[in-house]
C-alpha cells in the first residue's frame, strides 16, 4: 500500500483505510510501536523494589519492574523456552519471575545477574541439558530505553531512537503543565491508586486525535454542558482562559491550551462548589506566581504525545496509555494525578470529579467513546472505504509560536494539530530513518528561544 | 414450634419483599424509568463499584480497589445518578441516543444483616445479576457480578441506601458504562 497517497496534507485529506485496515495495522506495529516512546505506566505503580505491573507496548505485554536495586525495567513478558506468557497477574512483588509450563525462571536482582531478566533457574539443567544450555543467551527480551519523565515511566524498543526529552522537544512545556505540581514545583504530581482498564471497538488513533486538538467535537458533549458537572456548578469544567491549539508539526505531538506567557493572569476560580477545595487552588496560585516569577510557562487542557499517550492536564488531570489490539480493537488505560502534599480533601474532591468525566462511566468520555466506535464502523464497507475524512479546517493558517521552537499555533478551531499527527504518522510508515525523522526538529531546537 | 414457625414465616416474608423489591427495580431500569427508579434510593446512597485486579493468590486482599482512596468506575451520590438520568433525557447523550436496550437478571437473594437504626430498618442483601446491554445493531455487552445493597425500610417501603457493584471484569470489556447496575 503506498503510503504517501494515503495521507494527502496539502488537500487535507486521509484514507479510511487508515482506520480499518489490517496490513497497515501490522505496518503500524513495526514501523511505530516498535520504534516510537510509549508510555508504560507511572513509577507510583512500582514504588518498592521488586514491585511490578504488567503493562503493554504496541501489540506486546511486558513487565514493568523496580529491580532490587531500584531501577527501574522494562521485560518482554513471555518465556524466551516455549513463549508462555510468563506473568500473568495485573502487579505483584517479587525478585523472580517463573514460568509456569516448564519452571525457568528470571531475576532482575543485580546481585544474582549482571543483565535485568537473567534466566537463573533451569529445572533439569544438569541432568537433562547436561549444563549445555547458555542461559546468558536466554534471558528474558529487555527493553533497551526505559526512562522515567518525571513520574511518567516511557519505554522504546529501538536502540537507535533519540533521548525521550529529544523525542518530545519543546512540547515538554505541555507534558510538565500536567505532571508538574500546581504550585509550578517540578514532578509533585502523584497517581490515584487504580488503573482504569476498559476495551473499545474502535481505531486507536481516534483516541490520539480527539485529545491532540479537535476543539470542534465540543458539539458532541452539549449533554453534559447541559447537565452540568463543572466543580465550579456549570458546564464540564470551570472556565478556562484564551485557548487555541499548538502543533508540533516536526515530531506530531499537539495541545489545546495557550501559548506561552511569562506572568499569571488573574486567579480563576476552580471548584466553587467546594470551599476548602477552592481555597487550596488559590493558595497554590500564590505560590506558583512566587516559584515561577517570570519564568516561561503554558497551560493546557487537552494534548497527546505520538503515537498513543493522551492527557488532561488541569480538569480533569489523566493520562491515557492507549494500546492498539488491532485495526478496530483498542485497550484504553486510564490513571489520574493529583498534587501529591495536597490535602485529602482536594484528592477526593478531585477524584470524584475525574470519575464523573473520564473513563467509561464519564458523562464526557462515554459518549466519545460511542462516536471512536462507530466512526470505526462506519468506515468498514468497501464502498466507504474508497473516500477520504476530511481535515481541511484551517489548512494553511498555522503561526509560528514564538518561545516555542518546533511549534505552530493553528487557531481555536482547526483540524492543524491532526494534521501534524498524521503527518508524523506517515513518516514513522515510510520507515524512515532516525536521521531523517529527526532533521526538521533538530534545525528548530538549534534556533535560539526569544518570545 | 410455633415461634421457630413464626420467625421462619417472618424470615420469608422479608425474604419475599427484598426480592419483590430488587425485581421491581430491575424492571424499572429495562423500562427505562429513571426518575421513578431514583425515588428508590434514599437521598444519601453511596453508588460505588471499584476496579477490580487480577492478582497472586496471597495478594488478593488488594484485589479490589480501596473505598474512598482509589479510583473506581463509579463513586457517587444521589445528585451525580440524577445528573446521569437527566444527560439521558436530553435526548443528545449519544451513548444512549438510541437509548440502549437492557436486561437486569437478579439472583442468587441473601440477606446476610439486618439492623435497626434511627432512619429505620436496615438489611444488608447480596445477590448476583447479569446486565445484559443490546444496543444499536448488533452491540452487545454482558456484564455480571455481586451487588452489595443496603435496603432501608422508610414508612413501611424499601429504599436502597448503599450499592456497591462488584463485577467479574478486571479489564471492562465494554466500551462505556452507560445504564445503572
Amino acid at each position: 500500500m503506498d503510503i504517501r497517497s494515503l495521507v494527502d496534507l496539502e488537500q487535507g485529506t486521509i484514507s479510511r483505510e487508515l482506520f480499518v485496515n489490517e496490513e497497515l495495522f501490522k505496518r503500524e506495529m513495526e514501523q511505530i510501536f516498535s520504534r516510537a516512546w510509549l508510555c508504560v505506566g507511572h513509577e507510583d505503580m512500582i514504588q518498592k523494589p521488586d514491585d511490578y505491573i504488567v503493562s503493554r507496548m504496541g501489540g506486546d505485554s511486558v513487565i514493568l519492574t523496580r529491580d532490587r536495586q531500584g531501577a527501574i525495567q522494562v521485560l518482554l513478558n513471555t518465556c524466551m523456552h516455549r513463549g508462555m506468557k510468563l506473568c500473568r497477574y495485573d502487579q505483584g512483588n517479587t525478585r523472580a519471575f517463573t514460568c509456569p509450563y516448564h519452571g525457568w525462571s528470571y531475576s532482575t536482582d543485580g546481585r544474582l545477574v549482571e543483565i535485568p531478566g537473567e534466566l537463573v533457574g533451569v529445572p533439569g539443567f544438569k541432568d537433562y541439558y547436561r549444563e549445555k544450555l547458555d542461559k546468558k543467551a536466554w534471558g528474558l527480551v529487555r527493553c533497551p530505553n526505559v526512562i522515567n519523565y518525571r513520574g511518567l515511566i516511557w519505554a522504546n524498543w529501538d536502540p537507535q531512537a533519540p533521548s525521550f526529552q529529544e523525542y518530545i522537544g519543546d512540547f515538554s512545556h505541555y507534558l510538565n503543565a500536567a505532571l508538574d505540581h500546581r504550585d509550578g514545583r517540578e514532578g509533585g504530581s502523584e497517581m490515584i491508586g487504580g488503573i482504569q482498564k476498559w476495551r473499545v471497538p474502535c481505531n486507536w488513533k481516534f483516541v490520539s486525535e480527539n485529545f491532540i486538538g479537535d476543539m470542534y467535537h465540543d458539539i458532541s458533549h452539549r449533554s453534559v454542558d447541559l447537565v452540568g458537572i463543572g466543580p465550579g456548578g456549570k458546564g464540564r469544567r470551570d472556565a478556562s482562559r484564551t485557548r487555541t491549539t499548538v502543533s508540533f508539526d516536526a515530531l506530531g505531538h499537539g495541545a489545546i491550551g495557550e501559548l506561552p506567557y511569562h506572568q499569571e493572569a488573574d486567579y480563576v476560580s476552580a471548584y466553587k462548589l467546594f470551599p476548602e477545595v477552592e481555597a487550596y487552588y488559590r493558595s497554590v496560585f500564590e505560590a506558583r506566581v512566587k516559584n515561577l516569577g517570570d519564568r516561561m510557562r503554558v497551560n493546557h487542557s487537552v494534548g497527546t504525545i505520538f503515537p498513543a499517550m493522551s492527557f488532561h492536564g488541569r480538569q480533569p488531570r489523566t493520562v491515557a496509555m492507549v494500546h492498539p489490539i488491532g485495526p478496530t480493537e483498542t485497550e484504553i488505560w486510564r490513571i489520574f494525578l493529583v498534587d501529591r502534599d495536597s490535602p485529602q480533601v482536594v484528592k477526593d474532591a478531585n477524584r470524584h470529579y475525574y470519575m464523573s468525566y473520564s473513563g467509561p462511566g464519564g458523562l464526557t468520555e462515554s459518549d466519545d467513546l460511542e462516536n471512536w466506535t462507530y466512526a470505526t464502523e462506519a468506515s468498514r464497507g468497501p464502498i466507504a472505504r474508497r473516500f477520504a475524512y476530511n481535515y481541511q479546517m484551517g489548512l494553511g493558517t498555522g503561526r509560528a509560536v514564538p518561545g516555542l521552537r518546533g511549534a505552530t499555533e493553528n487557531g481555536e478551531y482547526s483540524e492543524g494539530n491532526a494534521r501534524a499527527f498524521y503527518k508524523r504518522w506517515r513518516e514513522f510508515m515510510e520507515a524512515r530513518s532516525w536521521d531523517e525523522l529527526m532533521e526538521a526538529s533538530r534545525a528548530t531546537m538549534k534556533e535560539s528561544v526569544h518570545g | 414450634m410455633a415461634d421457630i414457625a413464626e420467625a421462619e414465616l417472618r424470615n420469608l416474608l422479608l425474604h419475599r419483599s427484598v426480592e419483590a423489591f430488587l425485581f421491581d427495580e430491575a424492571d424499572l431500569l429495562d423500562r427505562r424509568r429513571y426518575k421513578e427508579w431514583l425515588d428508590l434510593l434514599t437521598d444519601d446512597i453511596r453508588y460505588w463499584m471499584p476496579l477490580r485486579r487480577n492478582l497472586r493468590h496471597d495478594q488478593m486482599q488488594n484485589e479490589f480497589t480501596r473505598e474512598g482512596h482509589d479510583m473506581a468506575w463509579f463513586d457517587e451520590g444521589k445528585p451525580l445518578l440524577a445528573k446521569r438520568v437527566q444527560q439521558i433525557q436530553t435526548g443528545i447523550h449519544w451513548a444512549e441516543e438510541p437509548k440502549s436496550r437492557s436486561s437486569h437478571l437478579v439472583t442468587n437473594v441473601r440477606i446476610v444483616g439486618q439492623t435497626a437504626t434511627e432512619a429505620g430498618t436496615e438489611v444488608d442483601v447480596q445477590s448476583k445479576f447479569v446486565l445484559h446491554r443490546s444496543r444499536n445493531d448488533v452491540e452487545t455487552d454482558t456484564i455480571m457480578g455481586q451487588r452489595n445493597d443496603r435496603l432501608r425500610s422508610i414508612d413501611g417501603q424499601w429504599r436502597i441506601s448503599r450499592r456497591e457493584v462488584r463485577i467479574d471484569q478486571a479489564t471492562l470489556l465494554a466500551k462505556n458504562l452507560t445504564l445503572f447496575f
